[in-house]
């Protein structure tokens, strides 16, 4: 095998002999369904994939705080003001988990900040809708988490250790998160004429977006593929969107309420759920920073990072002051 | 990874376990618990355990804003655990008072009018910066700690049942407090200047919560009597501020009388957010 | 405009009860030692009692690389005498 020198140009597509070793002891991990931990040698390609996939869904756990977090204060009881206050916080430990995790990549968590609060990197869309009443807690934990959950679970067996294990720290906690949803649902489905018809409202608005949370169907998602094959995603968007849609058609009927899809049915032929073109527009322009909420979820971050400078700098000097005195 | 297999991870998944949401530590005694297995308390009693319930519910109310704005992320855990015991505490504690008059812990929270609201001045002052929320917390946990520590002893089982829960709990909020108190004193210039300027804002509102009121008299051994705890906050928080390099301001002290239902203007505001959805709603189940 | 928040990356070891080890639970930012501990009572622990935590900073970790060479490890390969199955006498004998 000739050497590679990186230094030459045209020379550096020729792997060396310890590349091909080490790429041939990653194809088996990846093989052996065993795992990847971070001192190991890994393709660049897919370092760079898990960086952004994980660290996006990190994002997507502290933008997802906003919403909820806005209905803390509002809270109709104080049981419910509990469980939402322990549900957000659970969300701020999840993205804690999966920041934690992409760290091991070798990015640091100050720079997927920036990524973050520059507008660059990419969160959960649906998180840039607004929760406009009560009920869209019930519709978030519902829908939302329920979404999240099916996408979640394969993720336990990513390929990634860190990954992986995060993914079954989360997958322990959200279960509740969609239960307590369904619930808020529930009470309010028996409730009055008025609460029912918040709790419509609410299904009304979330469920076309929380079905695009899967992503574009599968003949319009180039990356799946590669992501598949290093086993960092374990099914595809149509499979798990699929997978969704029937438990949610199912539940609803728990709650006495209709999901707005006229045209939803199993197809016992095709042996597939029939649902509602969506609206693919609507996802790219709110992906691209132009949906209802982006601006405001974005600078309450920024604001939240710039108030709290003078904090991190203090604590970061005292610690300094701390050290250097321990050595004298 | 199979179909099969996602089939039944999705099948079994709500088998899972604690989050912050199932997770009670220490003693049982949850607010469900006494609300079915509670005896009634007397009106005195039940007039003192709403002045401590309601304390706690404000005080709450005003942590649980840090959620999704803290400095850090961390910060945004620690918060809302902190905002999260507070809380339980005045679910608890509401919840005892009302068996008194057949109210439920909503009932007192949504549907009393301000004057009715018998809370201190001080968890009611606005969040400011970090640091006066550290500052307040300072002044109010270690009070709590004192409180709650004395009144582990009372006669009266249930109190001290919620007081030997409450009292593990503030111990950590007093800490934290503590903790950051020392960092944010000595870190930088702006850091302590930031925390002068908290003490300065919330000093006058410490002598009230001293202050013996009627609704402490003729409950020797059930309530704590708060003159009593007055000595001892001094000295802790003095060697807190000493160590942090702050000084106790020389302000005066606020005409406040938040026990006799009589609060500064913040409360208003306060509770025409907490009580707005409930309130539109009367007679609803959530 | 990033902000070095100087706050460095500590790991964290859980032992969840006592006569199991520590296991490393992931990682988390702190500015110091003390808070570090605190903050992962909140976040891996949740604050249960009887939980035992480490904290290390990340920077403070010497580890080994599983691509390795040979001599830093010793194979397993042709070892089989450190094996109990590899004794079939035994077999069957009670307690053994």
């Amino acid at each position: 095998m000739a050497p590679s020198t990186p230094q030459e140009p045209g020379l550096s597509a020729v792997p060396s002999y310890e590349e091909e070793q080490s790429q041939g002891r990653f194809d088996a991990l990846i093989d052996q369904d065993s795992r990847v931990e971070p001192r190991d040698w890994m393709p660049e390609k897919y370092r760079k994939t898990l960086s952004r996939q994980i660290s996006q869904h990190a994002h997507s756990e502290i933008i997802g705080m906003q919403p909820e977090a806005n209905w803390i204060t509002r809270a109709p009881s104080l049981k419910r003001k509990s469980i939402l206050m322990a549900k957000v916080q659970d969300e701020a430990g999840h993205g804690l988990y999966l920041y934690s995790a992409a760290e091991t990549l070798g990015t640091t968590r100050d720079e997927y900040n920036e990524q973050l609060l520059s507008g660059k990197a990419k969160y959960s869309s649906i998180f840039n809708y607004p929760a406009r009443t009560w009920a869209d807690m019930g519709a978030i934990g519902w829908l939302v988490d329920g979404a999240a959950i099916a996408n979640q679970v394969p993720l336990c067996r990513a390929s990634y250790g860190p990954y992986g294990r995060a993914m079954v720290r989360v997958c322990k906690e959200e279960s509740f998160h969609q239960r307590q949803g369904f619930e808020i649902l529930l009470s309010l489905s028996r409730g009055t004429d008025a609460q029912k018809k918040m709790a419509q409202d609410a299904i009304n608005r979330f469920y076309e977006p929380s079905l695009m949370m899967f992503g574009p169907p599968d003949d319009q998602s180039p990356n799946s593929q590669q992501s598949m094959a290093w086993k960092i995603k374990r099914f595809s968007n149509d499979e798990l969107r699929q997978r969704f849609v029937g438990m949610i058609a199912e539940q609803v009927k728990v709650l006495g309420l209709t999901l707005p899809d006229p045209q939803l049915h199993f197809d016992e032929e095709k042996k597939q759920w029939i649902h509602k073109d969506l609206n693919w527009d609507e996802f790219m322009a709110v992906i691209k920073g132009n949906g209802p909420a982006n601006a405001q979820r974005l600078e309450r971050r920024r604001e939240a990072h710039r108030e709290g400078a003078w904090v991190r700098e203090a604590a970061a000097a005292y610690a300094a002051k701390q050290a250097q005195s321990e050595v004298a | 990874m199979k179909h099969e297999e996602l089939d039944e991870a999705l099948d079994s998944f709500g088998d899972a376990l604690a989050s912050a949401t199932r997770v009670t530590p220490g003693n049982a005694l949850r607010p469900e618990d006494i609300a079915v297995d509670g005896i009634a308390p007397s009106e005195e009693v039940a007039r003192y355990a709403l002045t401590l319930g309601d304390d706690a519910l404000i005080l709450a109310q005003r942590l649980s804003h840090w959620i999704s704005r803290a400095p850090e992320l961390e910060e945004d855990v620690a918060l809302g655990n902190i905002a999260l015991d507070v809380l339980g505490h005045a679910r608890s504690l509401l919840t005892y008072a009302g068996l008194a008059w057949d109210k439920t812990e909503d009932d007192l929270a949504y549907w009393r009018e301000e004057e009715e609201f018998t809370s201190l001045w001080i968890v009611e002052q606005p969040n400011g910066h970090f640091g006066v929320t550290i500052i307040r917390q300072l002044i109010v946990s270690i009070f709590q700690h004192l409180l709650y520590q004395k009144l582990a002893t009372s006669q009266d089982k249930t109190l001290a049942a919620i007081a030997a829960k409450a009292v593990k709990e503030v111990d950590y909020h007093r800490d934290h407090a503590i903790q950051w108190t020392i960092r944010l004193g000595l870190g930088t210039e702006e850091s302590a200047e930031k925390m002068r300027h908290a003490l300065d804002i919330l000093w006058p509102y410490v002598d009230e919560m001293f202050r013996d009121e009627a609704v402490h008299q003729k409950l020797e051994s059930i309530a704590v009597l708060p003159s009593t705890l007055r000595d001892a906050w001094n000295e802790e928080i003095s060697a807190v501020l000493a160590e942090a390099g702050l000084e106790i301001p020389a302000t005066g002290q606020a005409m406040a009388y938040g026990r006799r239902g009589e609060h500064s203007e913040h409360l208003g505001y306060l509770l025409a957010e907490m009580q707005v959805l409930a309130r539109k709603h009367p007679g609803a189940s959530w | 405009m990033s902000q070095q928040s100087n706050w460095p990356l500590w790991e964290v070891f859980v032992r969840s009860s006592r006569g199991l080890s520590h296991v490393h639970a992931g990682s988390l930012h702190a500015p110091d030692q003390q808070m570090a501990l605190r903050n992962a009572r909140d976040l891996y622990t949740r604050r249960n009692e009887g939980v035992s935590l480490w904290v290390v900073k990340s920077t403070d970790i010497i580890s080994s690389d599983p691509d390795e060479k040979d001599s830093f490890f010793e194979s397993p390969q042709g070892k089989d005498y450190r094996h109990a199955t590899y004794y079939k006498a035994s077999e069957g004998v009670k307690h053994l």
